[in-house]
């Protein structure tokens, strides 16, 4: 049980710090300046919701590993953020796309987590959900203003839809952990947020025009270490100062 | 501030007798520190001034997220990223405000960025260098961030009201900028050797080119004269210079770096730092567009403006669709 929740609390964390990673790529380089306050501002809560995750993670381990070593000093195999937020930007659809898929179910995870067994967990998720309330009400207005915007900005959320679309079903797949900590309360049973995301989803892609994806292949990994090639330069990116400074104080 | 040349369409100084009375009138109320406001008449050069002046400083702002935002992917832990981001989103924050601020003065955004982007804008050189190091990232919230502070607080008092409120709400935000670049350099000077070395050699790349950010020394300014008779420039570029120097080279002695200046003494007759002469043919080069950066910058914005093109649209014609029907339901419904 220790030990699953040690784990959750890597795929919460992992996933919390890769998307704000994605995200803080944009600063400067946004679509107008407004986005570039609001892509700001979201990177910035989810690398405040890892510090807890990650910090929660180092506590139930005792091993004396804080949320930074968590963070800087993991490999890749032993991250365990969903490969969907791993994706590369690719474009402001993209961007958006991936951030409604993650924050739908962000949102009703952090929802049903706020009455965990766990006391820890239950606080993290109250306070995170006031941040992801709002990225959620984001992410979808622009979904729904893009994808019946023009003719291109249609066809390009769809584009976007299409291609992340086999990276969203991870979000549902349950394992060992997840069933574990359903079982002792601790975590959300992944077969109630399911429907709850699927009714909010089918909702929202039919005021954006955009139609339900027809593909249901799953890639899946993410949660047990197996990534995607882009994982590596992120890690490469992201630990590049505490790899090449070792035992340094910043 | 961010404004190192602004242009005023002035030919010298007119003294209240030259004036006709529309004029007089207000430039006397400019004397007595009243707030010039959007809808208030203003000469043409008043006007034009504060839109160059007003926009150099926006686009500052935008641009200045480059260098720093280069850092926000590779911070050394969670919380230096979190701090970054902050700062990153506070600067453009600033750029809106003062956007909005020009805006009162009958230009848009759209005009303003059609000009940077086409290269008829400037911006301020200090963003034209590059952050090589994460020390870059401490030596600019520090050097750059407390330059602009001295410039910004004499601003707050400037004679055209939006403006000058912008800059109260800016100026609130800049002293955490300076104070996290600071805490960076503290921490680097107080680490391994390595560190130190990466603190000292960004404090001898930037200290220049900080300098260098209050704009030509003042007896080659030459719209220094009207822009503080028309108070929307308080001090000199020298006065500010001199002020900046003192206040920084302590800081830089107390966590044990060295300032890159032969020449910097004290100077007990004037109760200040006398220093070293500034390199201004590398500042009119940097001006020029010949720095190390200026063509990457300016590329990284135009790519930004040109790809986010189609967001901007489909979000506007989103909304026009969403008032047509708007008013098919409210015809319906009469
Ligand atoms: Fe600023
Ligand atoms: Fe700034
Ligand atoms: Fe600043």
């Amino acid at each position: 049980m220790t030990g699953a929740l040690f784990e959750y609390a890597l795929r919460m964390g992992d996933s919390c710090l890769i998307l704000g990673h994605r995200v803080s790529e944009w600063c400067g380089h946004a679509p107008a300046i407004e986005e570039d306050i609001a892509l700001a501002n979201t990177a910035l809560d989810l690398i405040g919701q890892t510090q807890m995750w990650l910090g929660l993670a180092g506590e139930i381990e005792g091993k004396g590993r804080t949320a930074d070593n968590l963070a800087y000093l993991r490999d890749a195999r032993d991250f365990r953020n969903l490969l969907l937020v791993e994706r590369p930007n690719v474009d402001f659809a993209h961007t958006i796309v991936r951030e409604v898929l993650f924050d739908l179910w962000h949102f009703h995870t952090l929802g049903a987590l706020q009455a965990s067994a766990d006391a820890r967990v239950a606080a993290i998720a109250e306070k995170a959900l006031k941040e992801v309330s709002y990225h959620l009400q984001r992410s979808a207005d622009l979904t729904i203003r893009l994808g019946d915007g023009t003719d291109e900005s249609h066809s390009r959320m769809r584009a976007a839809l299409d291609a992340l679309w086999p990276y969203a079903g991870e979000m549902f797949l349950e394992d060992d952990i997840d069933v574990a900590l359903a079982e002792t309360g601790v975590g959300p049973a992944l077969g109630t947020v399911k429907p709850l995301w699927e009714a909010d989803m089918r909702r929202m892609l039919d005021q954006a025009t955009l139609s339900w994806p027809k593909s249901s292949h799953v890639q899946k990994g993410g949660k047990t270490g197996v990534h995607t090639e882009a994982l590596g330069y992120v890690l490469a990116d992201m630990q590049f100062l505490q790899r090449a400074y070792p035992g340094a104080t910043w | 501030m961010y404004a190192q040349l602004v242009k005023t369409d002035g030919h010298g100084v007119k003294s209240l007798d030259e004036m006709d009375p529309q004029e007089r009138a207000f430039q006397e109320r400019i004397d007595d520190n009243q707030k010039i406001e959007p809808k208030d008449w203003m000469p043409e050069g008043y006007r034009k001034t504060l839109i160059r002046q007003i926009s150099q400083h926006a686009h500052s702002e935008i641009v200045g997220q480059l260098p720093e935002g280069n850092w926000i992917t590779r911070a050394p832990t969670l919380e230096r990223k979190a701090i970054l981001l902050a700062k990153v989103q506070d600067e453009a924050g600033h750029g809106l405000y003062l956007y909005c601020a020009a805006e009162t003065l009958g230009v848009s955004r759209d005009e303003l960025l059609a000009q940077l982007h086409a290269g008829k804008a400037k911006y301020s050189s200090i963003f034209n260098y590059p952050t090589l190091t994460w020390a870059d990232i401490g030596a600019i919230g520090w050097l750059v961030d407390g330059a602009a502070i001295m410039n910004q607080v004499p601003l707050q008092r400037c004679s055209f009201g939006p403006y000058s409120r912008a800059m109260i709400r800016i100026c609130k935000e800049e002293s955490f900028h300076q104070r996290q670049g600071y805490d960076i350099m503290m921490k680097l000077s107080a680490g391994t050797e390595a560190q130190k070395a990466m603190a000292q050699d960004a404090l001898n790349r930037w200290w220049w080119p900080s300098l260098m950010m209050f704009g030509p020394s003042d007896a080659d300014s030459v719209h220094s004269a009207q822009s503080m008779a028309w108070k929307i420039k308080q001090n000199t570029n020298d006065e500010l210079r001199q002020k900046f120097v003192d206040q920084t080279v302590p800081q830089a002695e107390f966590i044990g770096l060295t300032v890159p200046d032969p020449d910097l003494m004290w100077n007990e007759e004037k109760g200040g730092h006398d220093f070293g002469e500034i390199d201004w043919a590398e500042f009119y080069e940097v001006l020029k567009g010949n720095g190390p950066c200026n063509a990457e910058r300016m590329a990284a914005r135009v790519k930004a403006w040109e790809d986010g093109a189609w967001v901007r649209d489909g979000l506007n014609a989103y909304a026009e669709k969403a008032a047509a029907r708007k008013t098919v339901t409210q015809t319906a419904a009469e």
